[in-house]
């Protein structure tokens, strides 16, 4: 059926052929016209700003005056900058924090959504819920729950008799407040990809398995786990590409908190991610040059770490 | 992570992008038809089995004692999963109806209060609620339409038909899938500045009028929806491109446009990270950075005012979505799983 269509379009159209080699741009003009606007765009907003970040990369500039050629300094800088490493190891924190329960809560979901009947629908529209809400009036709701005062978390934790914990104002309450956050909003959205994974399972796989007399954990690790591995790959790759340049959760979350800067991440800085710290670099101190190694450093550290999760799941494939 | 849910979808979708590209990118020849039939043939039966749910694999005769309680088993948890999802929600609604002075007291409240319009009246006191909402609308109501417009027409092309440099043209589309926010804000930034677009919703209307996850998901859905046969015969009636791709293919992939659209206009309603940046008029400015703004003047003194200005943005996009929510769902996990 493709290869019908699979030639060029115009042949019919009632213009002789021109000869020459111009031919083809204007037998085609109206096919390229159609995809230019694309790619104008990328080369305006996408090229161009990847080479300009190299570039920068190299000088000191403020975005006012005169760039300076700054050659690998702002790079060097960048390997001793404890500010730096403070943030990476921040957003793995929190990133493992939200990402493990979160892969494990969805795909415990997707499997009871699996076997249930009724509702199903139902719940699925429940489950993706919180994945289209709009990040900062979530933040700011969660802010309030995990709020040290009057927070909903706290005055559970002292009905039962614990102490409270100042959420927003210590290094792991705020690390554990924006996990909390991310693995909410993130949960159902994958026990959908999950659910719709399990779906393409052939079902007289669990009638062998079952007839062989295998239960539902050995079910569940023998086949469901296995052929469910390239759902999980992409559940990952996503998390990790996602969780690791989180942004706004931990900005709304901290910004009245911190006192230096709104994108200083609180107290301590104990909750700056990444992308925060290059915003910092970038638009608080007006070191643009010094932001785009950031910037580079963050797109190096996302790169390393997704290839990394890629490799250990593909690897337990291979056993 | 505003601009990162679109980010991530983009480079979700890429890991498929690479694989999918490589099986349903013929060349010519059987291997391209086969692919085309299967890609045909497997929308259709990938629907049915979606709304025809197989019988769960445990229930047996019939209503025995053990399956009732294997069932509460089942739905104890998945409500429980329901209510935690929904909370906020109604957090958020309990809070925008006390006043501060109530919130802060303990123990906290769980049922709605009586100070709803005086907060609202508080809140459009204290920020311009209808101006920001206006902003965000007219950013995402443009990035939509345009998105619609130019992914679909490229999609068309790259789905349908045959011209030199297809190959490399699609090749570097894929690879615009990989390239991170963040290498792009900065000199982003400084052109716009320099072109005078700072300030304005300009600057977040055009750099998103055009995506290359919109571009590949449409192609795909293109590939397989729009018969050959039709834009054969479109095109022996004389139909020039236009046609073809207005009265042929857009009535076609009308669900697939649908989708596009409501995950476009949602992802730029939520848009935070560069709307921050680039809206440096704290005057004139989208929802999400009013609300932002708002937090950090009011976070600490007026709660009430927060939570309620938060619980109107929360409300444009569940009615997006209680419209779109099937499609949504459907479309995305069909997408997730075709990898």
């Amino acid at each position: 059926m493709a290869t019908a269509l699979e030639k060029p379009p115009v042949v019919l159209s009632d213009a002789p052929a021109p000869a020459g080699p111009r031919k083809g741009w204007r037998e085609y003009w109206h096919l390229y016209a159609a995809i230019s606007p694309f790619y104008l765009i990328f080369l305006g907003f996408g090229l161009f700003p990847v080479g300009f970040s190299l570039y920068l990369s190299f000088h000191r500039w403020d975005g006012l005056g005169s760039m300076e050629w700054a050659g690998l300094s702002q790079y060097q800088y960048l390997l001793s900058d404890s500010d730096f490493w403070n943030s990476i190891g921040n957003t793995l924190i929190i990133w493992a924090l939200a990402t493990f329960p979160m892969i494990f809560l969805s795909m415990v979901t997707a499997v009871m959504l699996n076997s249930a009947v009724r509702l199903k629908g139902l719940y699925r529209v429940a489950y993706f819920l919180p994945n289209v809400t709009s990040v900062v009036a979530i933040a700011i709701v969660f802010g309030s729950i995990f709020s040290t005062n009057f927070g909903l978390v706290n005055a559970v934790l002292e009905g039962v008799g614990l102490d409270q914990v100042a959420w927003l104002n210590t290094p792991w309450g705020i690390k554990i407040t924006i996990a909390a956050l991310m693995t909410w909003q993130w949960t159902g959205y994958n026990a959908i990809i999950f659910l719709a994974g399990l779906q393409t399972i052939p079902s007289d796989l669990y009638e062998a398995a079952r007839m062989d007399g295998a239960g539902p954990i050995q079910t569940f690790f023998r086949i469901t786990l296995p052929l469910l591995r390239p759902t999980l790959l992409f559940v990952l790759v996503v998390s990790t590409v996602t969780g690791l340049q989180s942004f706004s959760e931990p900005q709304v979350l901290l910004q009245t908190s911190s006192n230096d800067s709104t994108f200083a991440g609180g107290p301590g800085h104990s909750g700056q991610t990444m992308v925060l710290y290059f915003f910092q670099q970038t638009f608080d101190n007006n070191d643009f040059g010094y932001g785009a190694a950031v910037a580079w450093g963050i797109f190096l550290v996302v790169v390393l770490f997704s290839i990394i999760n890629w490799r250990l799941v593909q690897r337990r494939g291979e056993d | 992570m505003a601009s990162i849910p679109d980010l991530a979808w983009k480079s979700g979708r890429s890991g498929r992008a690479g694989k999918a590209s490589r099986v349903s990118e013929p060349r010519s020849g059987a291997a391209g038809w086969r692919s085309a039939t299967a890609a045909v043939r497997a929308w259709p039966s990938r629907n049915s089995s979606e709304s025809s749910e197989k019988p769960p694999r445990w229930r047996g005769g019939g209503v025995t004692e053990g399956s009732r309680r294997r069932g509460i088993a089942l739905h104890l948890p998945l409500i429980i999963g329901t209510v935690i999802s929904a909370f906020p929600f109604y957090w958020a609604v309990i809070m925008s109806t006390h006043s501060s002075s109530e919130i802060f007291s303990y123990p906290p409240k769980l049922l709605p209060g009586t100070h709803f319009l005086e907060n609202l009246r508080n809140l459009f006191d204290a920020i311009d609620f209808f101006g920001s909402m206006w902003n965000s609308l007219l950013v995402a109501v443009s990035v939509t339409f345009l998105v619609l417009l130019f992914d679909s027409l490229a999609a068309f092309v790259f789905a349908k038909f045959r011209f030199p440099g297809k190959g490399p043209l699609f090749g570097l589309l894929m690879v615009i899938f990989m390239v991170p926010a963040q290498l792009s804000v900065i000199p982003q930034f400084v052109l716009m500045a320099k072109i005078g677009w700072i300030g304005s919703m300009t600057a977040l209307v055009v750099p998103a009028a055009a995506n290359a996850f919109g571009i590949f998901w449409m192609r795909q859905y293109m590939k397989s929806a729009i018969p050959d046969e039709l834009l054969d015969a479109s095109r022996l009636d004389g139909a020039n491109f236009l046609r073809q791709y207005w009265h042929v293919a857009l009535p076609v992939v009308r669900p697939g446009l649908a989708f596009l659209g409501i995950f476009t206009f949602m992802g730029q309603w939520n848009d935070f990270a560069w709307p921050l940046i680039a809206l440096t008029n704290p005057d004139n400015v989208t929802l999400q950075v009013a609300l932002s703004q708002l937090n950090g003047t009011h976070g600490t003194t007026d709660y009430g005012i927060v939570m309620t200005g938060a619980l109107l943005a929360l409300i444009p996009l569940l009615i997006v979505f209680a419209i779109g929510a099937k499609q949504i769902i459907g479309d995305l996990a069909k997408g997730a799983v075709r990898g």
